[in-house]
């Protein structure tokens, strides 16, 4: 088999904080140094990419000396944390950014998956849309036309083709976005983590669909956290931690790897969104700020089922105001609610009041009932027992570890019921009326 | 591990790659094979901005002639019936509607191309094609809409021809395609410059939406070049668009000053900003997602 893709050194710099006079001055400092033949002096006090640690320097490496190969025919998977590099790996692997350093060599036609419907007009109509998905997605007017028909059954949505696609619900979109994705048939297909969206009978016909393509000799690059689907399709995996490249190798290696690195960092079990929470800070004229959100369990290691949860919401009042209301909803990636909370009205806590000056919000949770998986948490305030303030949606993701909470020898995940309830099971022979 | 040996041996022997991607591409480097592979996506585009343009309107394509008519009705009342502003000679409605035609095509690509980067953000975020797809489709969209407005103002120059107007054609209408493709080029050249320009600094897309509306009063669209005199003319003949407004003038309605100079000042002009142009573009494309 030969080497489709070939990526020799592979970095990319970006620079944190906003576009302002400073950024003229920089580039202004840049160009005189490339005029007289010099390096860019930016390049040498740049950080690395850690998450957690804050630092001063306004240039970070997104990636660093990233090399690899796959051969044709080869599915990878690319895993990695929030934030350690995939996404950057993903553009610059399709012409999205350009590399700051090292080449990227490819064969054959390439087509990327970053989204699905991107370009989705919502004034057209589902057949137009078609037309301009796959035009945008590097389809000929032929070639769409002659796999139209497919496409429309693949998506289920043969009865609204020509409606509009603002009356779609969000997931017909995604399907119809998917089907259009699906009949490319590029060389080489990029997708990212496009299969977070949408129903759990939809994503196994995606996964399918992938399986497909790979089956035709097609090299597959594939991005996912979820870890199942990585080790079903992939032969390969690539590991990214912190911008740079951890492990490549065989798939199920790379994947085991990866695991135990994860359980061993509590940090990620819990991590919290920090670009939501700067958004929020950035509204105007809010009572109240949420500074912080933090996660913790009882265990040691990762979060189980049934382990005692503690929710700290820290805050900065403004403004004193009366009868607060806090509420936390916990949903599936996907966004269905599996469970809320709230003082007001589910628990029937009132407080008085919220004073000005800072505080913290606690949420005891004594048996999460959550089976193994990833979870996304939303927070909400309101004063006045029922007027909203804000809403931060999936402000943190929680990740539960299966676990074996019956003893049974089984580790329950999100396969066997999003929620685990204590339950006993009893055999009764006869007409019932025996032992009772 | 032979197959490791073979793809070295391949990439030691100079072997051939489809793609290669590096962190800085050459100044110019037109694509056009890449662009002409997606041809139908800018068809795609050009359609979806007259489909989708219209939707819930009930007018409609109405818009397209309503637009240049009003402004010339109002600039008839303004500038001809209270400012008394001379019209060469021409009657009103046709002076003002020939150069509000011509100017609002002008003005139209190139506020609309110049935010290429900017309003195409989450596009070109997602997914590759050759960006220069989305300016061009611009262009071609405007182009057909100045047909459309065109023949409109056809429409008058035959009923006012029968009304018994002084207006005649002039030979220099033979240089109609050239006069459109030249504006049309021009406009793309200046819209592509404006949009590389302004993914990083936002200010100049302030500067462009207002310099474009005081621009109109440096052209001949609301007075003749011939009210000018001669000691501010050049002034005016700055404006690449000058010429071209004149020499339409002329051709359709036998009024106007302009020569051969004129125009190839303004061919000049749109070799030289298009150069640039497509230069400065390519180069922000590149990794203009890091910036905007």
């Amino acid at each position: 088999m030969s080497v489709v893709i070939q990526v020799e050194n592979l970095a990319k710099q970006y620079r944190l904080g906003e576009v302002s006079t400073g950024t003229l001055v920089h580039d202004i400092n840049r160009w005189w140094h490339r005029v007289r033949g010099r390096e860019d002096p930016y390049l040498s006090i740049t950080a690395a990419n850690e998450r957690e640690t804050s630092s001063d320097q306004s240039y970070v490496w997104a990636l660093q000396d990233v090399s690899f190969e796959v051969k044709q025919g080869e599915v990878l998977g690319i895993i990695g944390r929030n934030g350690a590099g995939k996404s950057t790996l993903l553009k610059m692997l399709s012409r999205i950014t350009a590399p700051t350093r090292g080449e990227i060599r490819m064969n054959g036609t390439s087509s990327s998956l970053l989204e699905v419907g991107t370009g989705f007009h919502p004034d057209l109509t589902g057949r137009e849309n078609i037309f301009l998905n796959g035009a945008i997605l590097g389809m000929s007017k032929a070639d769409i036309r002659s796999k139209l028909d497919a496409i429309v059954e693949f998506s289920g949505c043969a009865r609204y083709l020509d409606t509009p696609v603002k009356r779609y619900s969000s997931g017909m979109v995604v399907r119809l976005g998917f089907a259009v994705a699906a009949h490319l048939e590029p060389d080489i297909l990029i997708v990212d983590e496009v299969l977070a969206v949408g129903d759990a009978e939809f994503q196994k016909k995606c996964l399918g669909k992938m399986k497909d393509v790979a089956a035709h000799g097609r090299t597959v690059l594939f991005v996912s956290h979820n870890m199942a689907s990585i080790r079903k399709l992939c032969d390969t995996g690539l590991w990214i931690h912190q911008g740079r490249l951890q492990k490549f190798g065989s798939c199920e290696d790379v994947v085991s790897d990866y695991l135990s690195s994860v359980s061993a960092d509590q940090a990620w079990h819990t991590s919290v969104d920090q670009r939501v929470l700067s958004e929020h800070q950035k509204k105007p004229n809010l009572p109240v700020y949420i500074t912080s959100v933090d996660l913790r369990s009882a265990g040691q290691a990762g979060v189980q089922t049934m382990d005692a949860l503690t929710l700290r919401i820290k805050y900065r009042a403004a403004e004193r105001f009366l009868n607060p209301g806090f509420m936390v909803s916990v949903q599936t990636e996907s966004g269905v609610e599996i469970f809320r909370c709230s003082n007001m009205p589910i628990r029937g806590q009132s407080f008085a009041a919220v004073n000005q000056g800072v505080g913290e919000v606690r949420l005891r949770i004594p048996q999460l009932p959550l089976a193994g998986g990833r979870y996304v948490i939303d927070v909400a305030f309101a004063r006045a027992g029922i007027e909203h303030l804000f809403r931060l949606n999936r402000v943190a993701t929680l990740v539960v570890e299966n676990t074996d909470v019956f003893g049974s020898g089984l580790e329950i995940s999100q396969d066997w019921g999003m929620v685990v309830v204590p339950h006993d099971w009893e055999l009764i022979e006869g007409d019932g009326q025996g032992n009772g | 591990m032979n197959d490791q040996n073979t793809a070295e041996l391949a990439s030691l022997s100079g072997r051939q790659w489809d793609l290669v991607i590096r962190p800085r591409g050459r100044w110019f480097d037109l694509q056009l094979a890449d662009l002409w592979r997606y041809r139908d996506l800018v068809l795609m585009f050009v359609r979806r901005d007259f489909v989708a343009q219209f939707k819930q309107t009930i007018l409609g394509p109405a818009w397209f002639v309503l637009q240049p008519l009003l402004t010339t009705l109002v600039f008839v009342v303004v500038f001809g019936e209270i400012a008394q502003l001379s019209t060469d000679g021409l009657p009103r409605v046709l002076f003002y509607l020939s150069g509000n035609v011509v100017w609002m095509y002008f003005a139209g690509v190139l506020t609309a191309t110049a935010n290429t980067f900017v309003s195409n953000a989450h596009l070109f975020g997602k997914v590759y094609f050759p960006r220069l797809a989305v300016p061009i489709s611009v262009s071609v969209s405007y182009v057909l809409k100045f047909l459309l407005q065109f023949l409109f103002f056809m429409g008058f120059v035959a009923y006012f021809h029968w009304q018994g107007a002084e207006i005649s054609f002039h030979p220099i209408i033979a240089l109609f395609p050239v006069l459109v493709v030249l504006m049309a080029l021009m406009s793309l050249g200046l819209g592509i410059l404006f949009s590389a320009m302004t993914t990083k600094y936002r200010d100049l897309r302030f500067l462009l939406d207002f310099g474009v509306r005081l621009l109109m009063f440096a052209a001949p669209v609301i007075y003749p070049l011939s009210m000018i005199p001669d000691r501010w003319r050049w002034f005016l003949m700055i404006n690449p668009m000058t010429p071209i407004i004149e020499a339409f003038r002329l051709a359709f309605l036998g009024q106007g000053t302009v020569s051969i100079g004129h125009l190839m000042y303004s061919a000049f002009f749109t070799v030289f900003v298009l150069t640039a142009g497509i230069a400065l573009f390519n180069r922000i494309e590149r990794s203009f997602m890091d910036t905007v």
